[in-house]
């Protein structure tokens, strides 16, 4: 097995989790109710895990002696793989919903497809995940059903949500050549066809919802080669300090 | 004469090891300790967590070290495994007793009613499905009015 092309690859994994989960779990203490507060941070912690799981993949390959702690905590944002849409500011509940339900569809899609991985570690750590991702992915579809067919005012909101949001989710399908070459050696599944599974749920969906896909937009891309928005770096600026100010700090 | 400890003998004595977030059921009855292995002096533990981001595998791993410890078995190599992913199908039977005898509603297969666990009425209704730790959802039940917690199943969709 080609290591070169597998670190990357588990990085981009590990560090879409990573930034879904911080970006979560700033909704601690400011759910709209408490039930809702807990959950959004419970799902926060099993995607934190996901993350952790993926990082142990990238050390257990990494060339230097690196720890899980090191790639989540001491990389800076060119260092980062993740899609842009991850990094977004959470926004508001209407936004985190959209943007979860739209991560939630994708990560179910990959990790069922990652379960037939022929590196066995990948495999397993995608079967666990998965498992957790199925209940993510029925709460986030029931908020989107409920929100779109609640109000005219949580409708509007979900509404802007997409056209804020949609020209960010081509890129979470977006490969390289290493990517292109862990799919022919049977490690990562074909990502076109993980979209076009990914656009007839989702697209079905939204028109469920009655919402309206925007038409035109700029089309997020870079994350892979690891150019980021702004946000980002805000990210991790808080993320990290504690490691940043304390280095080698443990719980 | 060298007296040799055997595995099974390591298993018994982690019964007394028990969840930390259900203090009632033993790592054993949730199916988190799935082997123990002796081999001359080592003796190594296999455990798996149950969801991926479980706060309470550092507690778990502390806990075991110190049951150990109690029975002159020190540096034990407690081995974290990834497979095989965890489902509440490893729940042994005694371990959903004690978990309803606690209050806990123990897990059900996918769509079926949810028993309360104080008056055994089916008729309950989901609170969030997300409790007070991410294993369990919150119920309610509508003919005694008691809200509990359930633990979720937990098992792939096929």
């Amino acid at each position: 097995m080609d290591a070169q092309h597998l670190y990357p690859y588990f990085l981009r994994l590990a560090d879409t989790s990573m930034t879904m989960s911080q970006r979560l779990s700033e909704w601690c203490g400011h759910g709209p109710y408490l039930e809702e507060d807990v959950a959004l941070t419970n799902v926060a912690l099993d995607t934190m895990g996901h993350a952790n799981l993926f990082y142990q993949l990238a050390v257990e390959v990494a060339d230097d002696d690196v720890t899980v702690d090191d790639l989540a905590f001491l990389r800076d944002a060119h260092d980062y793989r993740n899609p842009l849409l991850t990094e977004l500011p959470r926004g508001d509940f209407a936004y985190t919903m959209m943007k979860q339900y739209f991560v939630d569809v994708y990560a179910l899609l990959l990790y069922r497809a990652l379960t037939e991985s022929c590196y066995q570690p990948l495999s397993d750590v995608a079967k666990k995940a998965l498992i957790e991702v199925q209940y993510h992915h029925e709460r986030s579809h029931e908020w989107l059903k409920r929100l779109c067919m609640s109000t005219e005012e949580a409708h509007q909101k979900m509404q802007k949500a997409l056209d804020d949001l949609w020209f960010y989710t081509p890129e979470l399908f977006e490969t390289d050549a290493g990517i292109q070459a862990l799919h022919e050696q049977g490690t990562a599944p074909d990502m076109s066809v993980i979209q076009s599974e990914w656009s007839s749920m989702v697209e079905t969906h939204l028109a469920q919802c009655q919402l309206i896909l925007p038409e035109t937009g700029w089309v997020a891309t870079g994350g892979l080669q690891g150019e980021h928005s702004e946000h980002l770096g805000y990210m991790l600026a808080e993320m990290q300090f504690l490691q940043r100010a304390y280095p080698g700090c443990e719980w | 004469m060298v007296m040799t400890t055997t595995a099974a003998q390591i298993e018994g004595w982690l019964e007394a090891v028990k969840d930390p977030e259900i203090p009632v059921i033993s790592i054993k009855e949730l199916g988190i300790l799935q082997s123990v292995d002796v081999d001359g002096d080592v003796v190594t533990v296999n455990i798996i967590p149950t969801y991926s981001g479980c706060p309470a595998m550092y507690a778990i791993k502390e806990d075991i070290t110190a049951a150990l410890a109690a029975r002159q078995i020190t540096n034990p190599n407690i081995k974290i495994h990834n497979a095989p992913a965890w489902t509440t199908d490893m729940i042994s039977e005694s371990g959903r007793e004690k978990m309803h005898a606690y209050g806990i509603a123990p897990p059900v297969a996918r769509g079926h009613a949810v028993a309360c666990p104080l008056c055994h009425s089916k008729n309950t209704e989901v609170i969030s499905q997300f409790g007070s730790t991410a294993c369990k959802a919150l119920y309610r039940c509508l003919d005694c009015a008691e809200p509990f917690d359930h633990f979720k199943c937990h098992a792939p969709i096929l």
